[in-house]
């Protein structure tokens, strides 16, 4: 049961991830990404001192607040002058670090740990269940993920036309009078939350592998942005089955292994795709030079 | 607070340590200009995180903790770390920043299956590669201090010495190339200072904060002067300071990483020259800005006076 359990988290993080991470890396801002999941742990923690439990609610505004702030403060130092990427490096660093100290700080009084934190422990999450609506038996992060997930799925969907416009060409967006910043910070409150529903499974940090390496193999393999978010989808559940089973073999972090399983993917993308691997570019213009010649 | 802090100062081994981190804090600041102007400032915690993986095969080859071993371990990381970038974006039609994202985070959770594998052997539980991830800096030892010392003053006497070079390369490679310099390399020699100031950092700072060792004091630096001599010198000195300050505060507190403390001074110095800075900062430009606006206003009024008149004129 807990393989069950222990899959279902994984799959429904790396969905999560994989449907927000195609429009990150379409608007060339897979570091934001990053620089998000990084500044959302000062967040978690003064939810978590505040509210005293893991308490999910919480949690979850505390980060969309955290990632709205990132974003808005990257905006205003490259505003005023700062190359953009080092506005990102600035403001990531500088909150991780005052998450990292206060949960130092306090490290004696709650059980948040930092390596749990950091790398996740999705191995335990099925022994943290709580009661919802009646059923038993369900972890707390399937419940988490599961909200997140449905608001992820609905936002998108409801909204996929503006979504895309702004991915695509966000003058245009705007000239049509689509309020792209609105979608910007909406699309990056989504990424906040996604991190912080994730976090205790997976980690803060590997979060970014699964947001950042699905769809960018998804991206190697098709021009359409629907199929882009399917295939991102299962290449991410795929890295997540690959993974688990992996870290049972070799003993090792689950979450680490998830990633290294993404890693592997996309580098079979990247050699293999039929229109874009580099193998396959090679072989087929082989067969042109062939032809050429025999003609 | 400021007993413990004068009596931590007194213990000799202290003042060694505080030594290396300020050094280590102005090598790296130094560094980062160059970084900071060839729009790389990020590559740094790409070879941080980076170095990783590499750390961990150094430890499980070799079942020893040297610095030495870290940083050629670190090293080789780091260059396939930067050939994969490279390759990705040449190849395929992912930009920088997803190919800095997917090495970065690709290369993280290696090393973080390497590192859980070396916890789980029973022997890396006293390797320390867990402080790695954060900074130690009471945990180094007298021998890592010394080569923090030595390469502290490599990384600062060959940017003194190749100065003119590294400066033309950073603000017009193309232009450095027709007068016949070396630009391939010496931009790999830049790559290779800063996997070198990343890799000793590390035990300082930790992965996960290096980086902003590189990017914040050359950012602050950018907003006193524009002259990149001054502005290596500056930045410079707000690393060391930024050093200082982290291991001293976190000296002074138990159970307290000195990364995060040594990252938040930087950002402090970064915050009062976003606002102070001559020229650049938020309040020069505020005063500017309402200068230029009373200017304005008062030339207008100059030109509205004769207007009436030309008026009653007619």
């Amino acid at each position: 049961m807990s393989d069950f359990w222990i899959l279902l988290t994984g799959s429904m993080v790396a969905a999560c991830c994989a449907i927000l991470g195609v429009f990150l890396v379409l608007r060339r801002m897979s570091l934001v990404g990053d620089a998000i999941s990084h500044s959302v742990l000062p967040g978690i923690a003064i939810a978590f001192l505040m509210s005293g439990t893991r308490d999910s609610a919480f949690m979850l505004i505390g980060a969309a607040v955290l990632g709205l702030v990132t974003v808005f403060l990257i905006q205003l130092f490259h505003q005023s002058g700062v190359q953009s990427d080092a506005s990102i490096g600035i403001v990531f660093t500088a909150l991780f670090a005052v998450g990292v100290i206060l949960i130092s700080l306090n490290a004696r009084q709650v059980d948040l740990d930092l390596d749990c934190v950091l790398y996740g422990e999705i191995a335990y999450t099925h022994w943290n269940t709580i009661t919802v609506l009646g059923i038993d038996y369900v972890p707390k992060a399937v419940w988490m993920l599961g909200f997140t997930l449905v608001l992820i799925v609905l936002v998108i969907g409801l909204f996929y036309k503006q979504f895309k416009l702004c991915a695509f060409d966000p003058a245009l967006a705007a000239a049509v009078g689509i309020p792209v910043a609105l979608f910007h910070y909406l699309l990056m409150g989504m990424v906040s939350m996604a991190t912080v529903s994730s976090f205790e499974s997976v980690g803060a940090i590997l979060v970014v592998g699964l947001l950042i390496i699905p769809p960018s193999t998804a991206y190697l393999l098709t021009e359409k942005l629907g199929t882009m978010i399917w295939l991102s989808i299962v290449i991410g559940v795929a890295s997540t089955f690959i993974g688990y089973y992996a870290a049972v073999m070799l003993d090792a972090s689950i979450a680490g292994c998830m990633v290294s399983a993404a890693l592997a993917l996309f580098i079979l993308a990247f050699l293999f795709s039929p229109s874009q691997g580099i193998v396959s570019r090679y072989v087929s213009r082989r067969r042109a030079a062939l032809r050429h010649t025999a003609s | 607070m400021l007993d413990e802090l004068l009596e931590i100062l007194r213990d000799p081994n202290a003042q060694w340590i505080l030594l290396g981190c300020m050094l280590l804090g102005l090598s790296s600041g130094i560094i980062g200009c160059f970084a900071y102007l060839r729009k790389q400032s990020l590559m740094g915690d790409t070879l941080a995180h980076a170095a990783l993986p590499g750390i961990c095969i150094a430890f499980m080859l070799t079942g020893t903790k040297s610095i030495m071993l870290f940083l050629i371990g670190a090293g080789l990381a780091g260059l396939v770390a930067t050939l994969g970038i490279s390759w990705i974006t040449k190849y395929s039609k992912l930009k920088t920043d997803a190919a800095m994202g997917i090495v970065l985070t690709g290369f993280f959770g290696i090393g973080i299956v390497l590192l859980t594998q070396i916890q789980h052997s029973g022997s890396g539980s006293q390797s320390g590669l867990d402080k790695f991830l954060f900074g130690q800096a009471a945990s180094m030892v007298s021998s890592d201090v010394a080569t923090m010392l030595v390469v502290s003053l490599f990384l600062s006497g060959s940017c003194w010495l190749l100065f003119k070079e590294l400066k033309l390369v950073s603000f017009d490679p193309g232009f450095a190339r027709g007068l016949g310099f070396p630009v391939a390399f010496l931009e790999q020699l830049l790559m290779f200072f800063m996997v070198i100031a990343v890799v000793v950092g590390i035990q300082a700072v930790g992965v996960v904060l290096v980086a902003a060792l590189l990017i914040t004091p050359a950012v602050s630096a950018r907003y006193w002067t524009d002259r990149l001599g001054m502005m290596m010198v500056l930045s410079g000195i707000f690393g060391a300071l930024s050093g200082a300050l982290g291991t001293l505060l976190s000296a002074a507190a138990p159970n307290m990483p000195t990364g995060p403390l040594t990252v938040l001074a930087a950002t402090l110095l970064f915050s009062v020259s976003l606002l102070a800075g001559p020229r650049k900062g938020l309040i020069a430009r505020r005063v500017q800005h309402l200068r230029a606006k009373r200017e304005h206003l008062a030339a207008r009024e100059r030109q509205a006076v004769p207007a009436p008149s030309r008026g009653v004129s007619q």
